[in-house]
Formats: structure tokens, sequence, C-alpha cells
């Protein structure tokens, strides 16, 4: 999806500002972010692809307005409704109870007792890693180009290395492949390369000196130079 | 609220409020769950795993070529399973950097929390296309003679950069050399200090 959130390369954003002793969260409300993401993860209602995806399905303008666990937040909510988790009804109802009460607990809005015996899922780590014995196409040392394409869904080869020539530099071994992950269409395990890429070959005459771009490819966004 | 940090809907505490109480109640989120990831990062942040591992590998050679070929395992010796962590070396001719242009894939395991800026656009659309100049602008001046390499995490493989030992700390022994490496060291966007910061 060539969307807002694929920023390689994008102009205007102006300098990068940095906090000093910037705390762990900024709010409480944050680390809730954060609880939750790990506990849809765990739960098994979405993979790591789709939660990305839903996050880049923000509205344009939302996602660049947005903070980064405001982007998570709107991703978590987003996918529990499509998965028939919870309905948007109850969460614009639950949302409403809270505006009134800014001050309640969650626990405040909880319809009966709590259910016991709830693991706290503190970590989510998924590995993308899978060992079927597929033998890579491509060797360190050789020349590929970039495939291009304007994919409504979602890939990780962003706009700004498509149809590009680079070299393989490593072999990551066989990986996951996000552009089906996401979509529900399986996991498509395939070889998973970084490539490098010369600046000039990505930014052409304004590029600068001396530049080069290492990008995670997988086999099918490559194609032999 | 750092200036860096947008605007934040004055009705978020309320969503977040709402999405907890659903998940609650559905026995999918443990009541207690969100208190301990703030304990977990108020009390593990920082690049301390990544410190230890620079330093280690700045007075242990042995330790640096593992690190450097197999990160996974030389992270073991600090209790850490991470399988999916390289480690790409500075040296007098490459610098390296890492970024995550498409969201803000991040290797919290060596590094703890990402920093905010690391997670805006300014920086993430930045550090594909005018790395040097971003660098320069953040107080880090890397001669045209030295290449550049940026790291672009577009999978699940995870980044970090081996800084330069610092001149004049021949002396110091791993534990003192600890201190001097800042997480901007390991992301790429400082080099460590030369002698341990005041703060």
């Amino acid at each position: 999806m060539d969307g807002v959130h694929d920023l390689g390369g994008m102009q205007g954003f102006g300098p990068v500002v940095r906090e000093e002793n910037e705390p762990a969260f900024h709010a409480a409300w944050e680390a809730a972010v954060v609880a939750m993401m790990r506990a849809g993860g765990a739960n098994g209602i979405y993979n790591i692809d789709e939660f990305r995806h839903a996050i880049e399905r923000m509205a344009p303008a939302d996602y660049l307005r947005a903070s980064y666990y405001e982007k998570w937040l709107d991703g978590i909510a987003r996918l529990l409704v499509e998965k028939g988790v919870i309905t948007g009804d109850d969460l614009e109802k639950r949302v409403a109870f809270f505006r009134e009460r800014p001050d309640a607990p969650a626990t405040d809005a909880v319809a009966g007792a709590l259910p016991e015996g709830v693991p706290a899922h503190l970590t989510w780590v998924q590995s993308a890693i899978r060992e079927t014995g597929a033998r890579p196409r491509f060797a360190p040392g050789d020349a590929v180009v970039t495939r291009r394409f304007h994919a409504p869904g979602h890939t990780r080869l962003p706009r700004y290395a498509r149809g590009k020539t680079g070299v393989i530099v490593r072999v990551h071994g066989i990986h996951v492949f996000p552009d089906t992950n996401a979509h529900g269409g399986g996991e498509s395990p395939q070889p998973l390369y970084s490539v490098r890429f010369d600046a000039r070959e990505l930014w052409g005459e304004t590029a600068e000196p001396n530049a080069h771009v290492h990008l995670d490819c997988w086999e099918s966004y490559l194609e032999e130079k | 609220m750092g200036k860096n940090h947008p605007n934040v809907d004055p009705y978020v505490v309320s969503r977040v409020r709402a999405l907890e109480s659903l998940l609650l109640e559905k026995g999918l989120l443990a009541p207690g769950a969100v208190d301990r990831v703030i304990e977990r990062y108020e009390n593990d942040t920082g690049p301390m795993i990544g410190a230890r591992a620079t330093a280690r590998a700045w007075t242990n050679p042995e330790f640096r070529t593992l690190l450097l070929s197999d990160a996974r395992r030389a992270l073991k010796t600090f209790g850490l399973d991470y399988e999916v962590l390289v480690v790409v070396e500075n040296t007098p001719a490459v610098h390296n950097l890492v970024v995550c242009t498409l969201c803000s894939c991040y290797p919290w395991p060596v590094l703890g929390l990402p920093p905010t800026w690391y997670k805006m656009p300014a920086y993430r659309s930045r550090a594909v296309s005018e790395p040097r100049q971003l660098l320069h602008e953040m107080g880090l001046d890397i001669p045209d003679s030295r290449e550049i390499r940026v790291w672009d995490s577009s999978a699940e493989m995870r980044y970090m950069v081996l800084p330069q030992r610092p001149d004049g700390t021949g002396h110091l022994a791993e534990d003192e050399l600890v201190p001097l490496v800042s997480r901007d060291a390991l992301i790429g966007v400082a080099e460590p200090r030369a002698t341990a910061a005041a703060r």
C-alpha cells in the first residue's frame, strides 16, 4: 500500500527534535496501549503483519498527526473490530462512558465480574524465521533489480526502492512473507536478503556522496539483473 | 510532554480505557498487566545489553568477532536469546545508521524503548535520503571520505551499530566503558563519549 507511512525520502518534515531525558512513557495510557497490543498478539487475534497493516490504514492526516502509541491504539481497535472480537458500537459506548468519567478506572465499565486466571502477556515474540529448506535463488555479490508495483495491500518494499538495482550482501534465511501474511493469505515463507543500494541509484543526481542504503528484501521482490 | 510530541487527542485516555475495559471483560487482558508494563520499562530502560555487549567487544577480541558474525550466540552470554539481531561495525571507513522508514522497527531487547524522535516522520523520511545532512544537524559530522551505510529495517531482522572505541579510553576496563555507550551511539546518530557523562 502506497500510504503515508512509507516515509523514506519524503521531504518537508523539518529537523529531528530530540527530547532530553525522555521518560519511558509520557503518560500511563501509553503503557496500557503496549500491554493491549501484546495481549492481542499473544492471544492470537492478529499477527505482526496484520498489525502493521492496520496502522497503515489509518487516515493519512491522522497518521501524521498521531503519536506513536495513538497509532498503535488505532491499529488495535481496528483489528479487534474487524476480527469480530468487539463491535465498533461497544467501543463507542465505552468511550462515551469514560468521557463522562475521566477519572474512572477501566474496571468501572466492565460488565459482571472480571474473569479469573487471565495470563499477563508482558511480551509478544513471534519468530518470522521458517526452516523450510528452500534454496535461496541469489547469493552475496549477485546484482538484482527490485520489482515495480503499486500494490493495494501490505508490502515491505518501500516506494523509494522499487525498480532499483542493488547487490545482495547477506542471506538472512527463510522468513514469513508479510505481503501475504497481513491478509490471511498464509505465511508463504521465502528467502530474505540484505540488498545494498548506492544512494545515487535511489536518489539520482541530488544523492549525497559516498552513501548506501541496505534494505531487507524478500526473494519475490527481486529479479536477476 | 516533549515539544516533538504531536498533539494528543484529548479523548485518547477515554478511548484507551474503553478498549482496556472490553479486553479485561473478555479475559484477553490480565488485571495488573498495565502496571507490570510500566514497572518493567521504568526499571529497565536504556541500552543496557547493547552497551554491555559493546564494551565487551572493545575489550575482548574473540567476543567482538562473535558479536559481528553471530550476534545471537554472543548475546546469550547476557541471558538474551535474540535470533534476529545483526550487529554492524563502525570503522574509520564506514559509519552505520539504523532506521525503519515504513514503521518504527527497533531492537527493543538490546536498546530498551525507542526514543520518540526515532518514530517520527522527520527521522524516518530523511535517514535514507540525506543521512549526512541529518547527522550533521544532530551533531555528528561524517566526512565525505567516510561511507555512510544506512540500514532500513524493512523485515524482522534488527540492527545495532557497534561504535568505534573512543580515543583515550585504552586504560578503561569493560565496566568503566559501559557508561560511555549511549543509546544514540548504538543507533548511529552519535559517537560514544570519551568520558562518562555527568548525568
